[in-house]
């Protein structure tokens, strides 16, 4: 018995017939958009600047510009889609990653997909001087696929192929070494460490229309190439063998699958820098009361993901006021404790 | 495993054997201490203005000489000292972790104590302004915690290396946000400084700081070597060293305490310098191919990685690069070298 249960194969029947697991996907999925509403709601109403609930609403509904709440209530507005967005967008990430590589560990910071989207964006910033979101994404993409190609080929030597363990330990290397690179570019650039040592922790406070518009388009096609092989993930929790025999083919759904995530991951990082735990942390929140499959799983952990985010993002805007705690630092504080909690529950072997 | 062993050998090949291994200690440990010594030299020699030996020597022996006594005086050798001092300690605090965990990525600087102990000095520098041997009491109190919460957290039928690894690894990032929180707090022109807490430099070594380091590691380190004694025997099993006149668990606990504080004093000065503890002990284990223990020649190892890499991230890059940053573009590779390795030959980590 390996990890894979919690990664995929089937809850044993005893425990969940089908009704009661209908009921509680049902219930689950109604929580989830409770939360998202609740999260968006304090995401528009908490901030630096305390807001009158009649401002909140007049600021999202007709705003007056020359009233200073009004307006700090309208700038929120991008910051809580871009939550929104990014926060999906790492759900759905994280569930994709763990369903391909069968590892309950996964998550594009951990598995040094991030620090790899980091690296290009700060070589291109450097070297080519890039200055728009949209150039950043292409880099973000590039510097995220190399990483996991490079993470998965170390991870997946050896007999036993590419266990959770050992992926998790070279994602650790690999985040490490090149967040050295990061830093020798940055220390040569003062100008660049300036905005990056931002960027670097994760942050949605830079938000506007305009780059919402330039990343939305990449989301979309990675949530629907991320939908589109949830049958395949199913088959492949299963194990490949069985996967084929359910005519599945196994090779094209890790190919999309990893396609999807490369460019949720990717676009994520690009937009609001690399933010850990989350992609980890909500594929198991979510498998809770999905159980494990992968079309239900999905949604829900983008639904979930986008809560989550949003919600750290308002807790790291109230608890340091007038000042904010990046998002990126309330996640890794909030979700290491999560990562510890899911390693303490399997045995090493398994892993 | 007896089943490779080899026919027993005639005794007098042992004895030859024997003491083949021993040259090859003394050797290898001699080759490694003039190594350090002649990359100190030329540390102290090499900058802007470059002096002769000689001349180094003078400011050495206490003699004014113009330029080369502020220069090499004042500039250079606390930085060097400096250097020395925690390179030794990083090196052996690190091979001690190693040995007892029985695995190379249970080093301080992975599992992340030399994380707490950088946290809680960022913290004590940028919020309360400590320094000097306050601060170094808190990274110290700072990287035995962390240890402790790492060791207790990784307990479950005792602790088993990998999962120990994987708990420090969430750990550390859990500290590394921290430092980046503060990172984000300080001024622009702080922010240069404070990375140093990210990465380890040398660059805020001076005088004032050289003594209470060598002080805390002038007692430290002996012990450390003194307990390293036993580990040898802790190899062997616990039944095994119970038998030997060993106690186990006091032992580790003592070997652990002791290396947590060399590792956390280093840092309080210098910053946690990327995987120099990490790779000290591989490094002296490939010299000396198993013939005796590792503490010393691995601490020789960190000295002599750290000032190197100083020497190279000061004078032969197109910028100036704090040591930290050098060694982990080494460091790095190696470490995913070293999975790639374990990793094909099915061995465990």
């Amino acid at each position: 018995m390996t990890l894979t249960a919690t990664a995929g194969t089937p809850a044993p029947p005893s425990r969940v017939g089908p009704a009661s697991l209908r009921r509680r996907r049902t219930l689950g999925l109604a929580a989830c958009v409770v939360g998202v509403l609740l999260a968006v709601v304090a995401s528009l109403a908490f901030g630096a600047r305390v807001v009158g609930w009649d401002d909140v609403v007049a600021g999202v509904l007709h705003p007056d510009t020359s009233d200073i709440a009004q307006a700090a209530v309208r700038s929120r507005v991008a910051r809580t889609v871009l939550g929104l967005l990014v926060g999906a967008a790492l759900g759905l990430g994280g569930a994709v990653l763990q369903g391909l590589t069968r590892n309950p560990l996964a998550d594009p910071a951990l598995l040094g997909i991030s620090s790899g989207a980091s690296l290009a964006v700060v070589l291109g910033i450097m070297l080519l001087g890039l200055s728009t979101l949209t150039q950043y994404v292409w880099f973000a993409f590039a510097g995220a696929t190399i990483a996991a190609l490079l993470v998965y080929a170390i991870g997946s030597l050896g007999r036993e192929g590419a266990t959770p363990l050992k992926l998790a330990l070279a994602g650790a290397a690999t985040t490490a070494a090149l967040g050295s690179g990061v830093s020798m570019v940055l220390l040569s650039r003062t100008d660049v460490l300036d905005t990056f040592r931002f960027w670097q922790v994760g942050s949605l406070g830079r938000a506007s229309f305009a780059e919402l518009a330039q990343v939305a388009p990449f989301l979309v096609v990675g949530a629907v190439l991320a939908v589109g092989c949830a049958r395949g993930m199913d088959a492949l929790a299963l194990g490949d063998d069985v996967a084929v025999g359910l005519g599945q083919h196994v090779t094209a759904v890790r190919a999309v699958g990893a396609l999807a995530a490369v460019l949720l991951c990717g676009t994520a990082v690009a937009a609001a820098g690399p933010i850990g735990f989350v992609g980890l942390v909500v594929p198991h929140l979510a498998r809770t009361f999905t159980g494990p499959s992968h079309r239900w799983l999905l949604p829900v952990s983008a639904a979930l993901g986008a809560a989550l985010l949003l919600a750290a993002d308002v807790v790291g805007r109230v608890v340091a006021r007038p000042q904010e705690v990046e998002v990126g630092i309330v996640t890794a504080v909030l979700g290491a404790p999560v990562f510890i909690a899911i390693i303490r529950r399997h045995k090493v072997r398994e892993l | 495993m007896t089943a490779v062993l080899p026919a027993a050998p005639a005794a007098g090949v042992v004895a030859h054997g024997r003491r083949a291994r021993a040259r090859r200690y003394r050797t290898v440990l001699a080759v490694l201490a003039l190594a350090v010594v002649a990359v100190a030299v030329v540390a102290l020699c090499v900058g802007e203005r470059s002096y002769a030996p000689s001349e180094v020597l003078r400011v050495l022996l206490g003699e004014q000489v113009v330029g080369a006594s502020f220069n090499v005086g004042v500039l250079r050798a606390p930085r060097v000292l400096t250097g020395l001092l925690v390179g030794v300690a990083f090196g052996t605090g690190g091979v001690v972790f190693q040995t007892m965990l029985r695995n190379p990525l249970a080093s301080p600087d992975i599992i992340g104590v030399s994380a707490g102990s950088s946290a809680a000095a960022v913290v004590a520098i940028t919020a309360f302004g400590l320094s000097g041997a306050a601060l170094s009491l808190v990274a110290i109190t700072a990287g035995l915690a962390v240890a402790a919460v790492i060791y207790a957290l990784s307990w479950r039928d005792g602790v088993q290396g990998a999962r120990l690894v994987l708990i420090g690894i969430a750990v550390g990032a859990m500290l590394d946000s921290v430092i980046g929180y503060a990172l984000t707090r300080a001024g622009v022109y702080d922010a240069n400084e404070a990375l140093r807490w990210l990465t380890g430099s040398l660059n805020s070594a001076f005088w004032p700081g050289v003594g209470p380091l060598a002080a805390a590691l002038g007692v430290l380190v002996p012990t450390l070597l003194v307990l390293a004694r036993r580990l040898p025997v802790l190899q062997l099993g616990d039944d095994v060293a119970a038998g030997l006149g060993v106690r186990p668990d006091r032992s580790r606990l003592a070997l652990l305490l002791v290396a947590v504080a060399v590792i956390a004093v280093a840092t309080s000065a210098a910053g946690p310098i990327a995987f120099v503890a990490f790779l000290s002990g591989p490094i002296a284990h490939r010299l000396l191919r198993g013939t005796g223990s590792l503490v010393v020649p691995a601490g020789l190892v960190g000295a002599l990685l750290v000032l190197t890499a100083d020497l190279v991230g000061q004078h032969l890059l197109v910028h100036r690069f704090p040591v930290g940053v050098v060694t982990g573009v080494l460091g790095a590779p190696y470490l995913l070298w070293l999975l790639a390795r374990t990793n094909r030959s099915g061995g465990s980590l």
